[in-house]
């Protein structure tokens, strides 16, 4: 849910990275938050087991720059991937403005990509939005892996609707701010209708 | 239905601030919040210093919805009120409507004190956010009404 603040001057948007369980979604916070300046966004905030597996969720704040004389901060957060924390990503759902679905590209993680698809058009509904409306991007991860499923098939079997679909290596930055740009317009874009 | 976005005026942020700092005295707090429920800070009042605000909003918005996700498991609809206390430092969240009003505090004060006083502005923060709310339908406009393309092109550039 938009905030806008007309006496501090900001306007703070919640993005949400879907997915299922390792597939890159805190890799993708991550990668963002190395290569991103200091004084642009806060702390990373990763609520994680003791094997680094996403508990609750990451969150961190991120400030784009100034339009029309508001700061624009996103808010990003990952879900728990694990298809047992669906309590979690229910809640983490709340809120949200835009949604980014980081699909794994490899071929045996295809029916866990299918199934986190669907549990994210459930968990959105049972919050009142409807997917086919909010901004969304479809990220295709881990394209440097050698069993992967080509980018046609992949889009033909997870696309939902005429989202942007990003290839990515988030371990090493690619396509991660290329999602971030194409979820982060989409949001813009909405506000502009008011 | 999803919340409607919350567009906060110059003059009723302000209010809400005079509010928050009406607490934070009465209270003997050091620090008091009031945040969304989906972890958006809306205002503070206090000894700031070198905590991150919005850190702490989102993780109260985290901890309210984990604990309200276990009331309805046992058939309540949410804990109004949750309380951690440290050695030194403790918190004390209220659920007001789609609103969190967060309290930390130190020896200086007691969780009955805080407790309490949360409680004598909870109505009043609730009528607030309720006019915020309808004023944002009534004769807000959404300042983006005008972005252009080139506006958004530019914070990627």
């Amino acid at each position: 849910m938009t905030f806008i603040n007309y006496a501090s001057r900001e306007i703070n948007c919640k993005i949400v990275y879907y997915g299922p369980g390792l597939c890159g979604k805190t890799t993708n916070l991550q990668y963002i938050f190395d290569s991103t300046a200091p004084q642009s966004r806060g702390k990373l905030i990763s609520l994680a087991t003791e094997t680094d597996r996403t508990l609750f969720f990451d969150f961190m704040p991120l400030e784009l720059g100034t339009v029309r004389g508001f700061k624009t901060r996103f808010h990003l957060y990952t879900v728990p991937g694990q298809v047992f924390y669906d309590a979690s990503r229910k809640l983490i759902l709340k809120g949200v403005d835009g949604v980014v679905f980081v699909a794994d590209s490899q071929e045996e993680r295809m029916d866990a990509n299918i199934e986190s698809l669907s549990n994210l058009e459930e968990n959105l509904r049972s919050q009142g939005y409807d997917l086919m409306k909010i901004p969304y991007v479809l990220q295709l991860n881990k394209r440097d892996l050698p069993n992967i499923i080509p980018v046609t098939d992949l889009a033909a079997e997870l696309k939902i609707k005429n989202e942007p679909v990003v290839e990515a290596v988030a371990s090493t930055g690619d396509g991660v701010f290329d999602t971030l740009k194409a979820v982060a317009k989409q949001v813009l874009t909405e506000l502009r209708k008011g | 239905m999803p919340d409607a976005p919350i567009l906060l005026r110059e003059q009723q942020y302000h209010r809400i601030k005079a509010v928050l700092a009406r607490l934070r005295m009465v209270s003997a707090a050091k620090v008091v919040f009031l945040v969304d429920k989906d972890g958006q800070e809306i205002a503070v009042q206090g000894e700031v210093g070198n905590l991150d605000t919005t850190s702490l909003a989102s993780l109260a918005a985290g901890n309210v919805a984990a604990t309200g996700g276990m009331a309805q498991l046992i058939g309540e609809k949410e804990f109004p009120t949750l309380s951690h206390e440290g050695d030194r430092e403790s918190i004390h969240i209220s659920v007001i409507g789609r609103l969190l009003l967060l309290v930390v505090f130190d020896e200086r004060s007691s969780l009955g004190l805080v407790k309490l006083r949360s409680r004598q502005v909870a109505l009043q923060l609730a009528t607030m956010i309720d006019e915020i709310t309808k004023a944002a339908y009534e004769d807000m406009e959404s300042p983006f009404a005008e972005i252009t393309d080139e506006d958004i092109d530019s914070l990627f550039s």
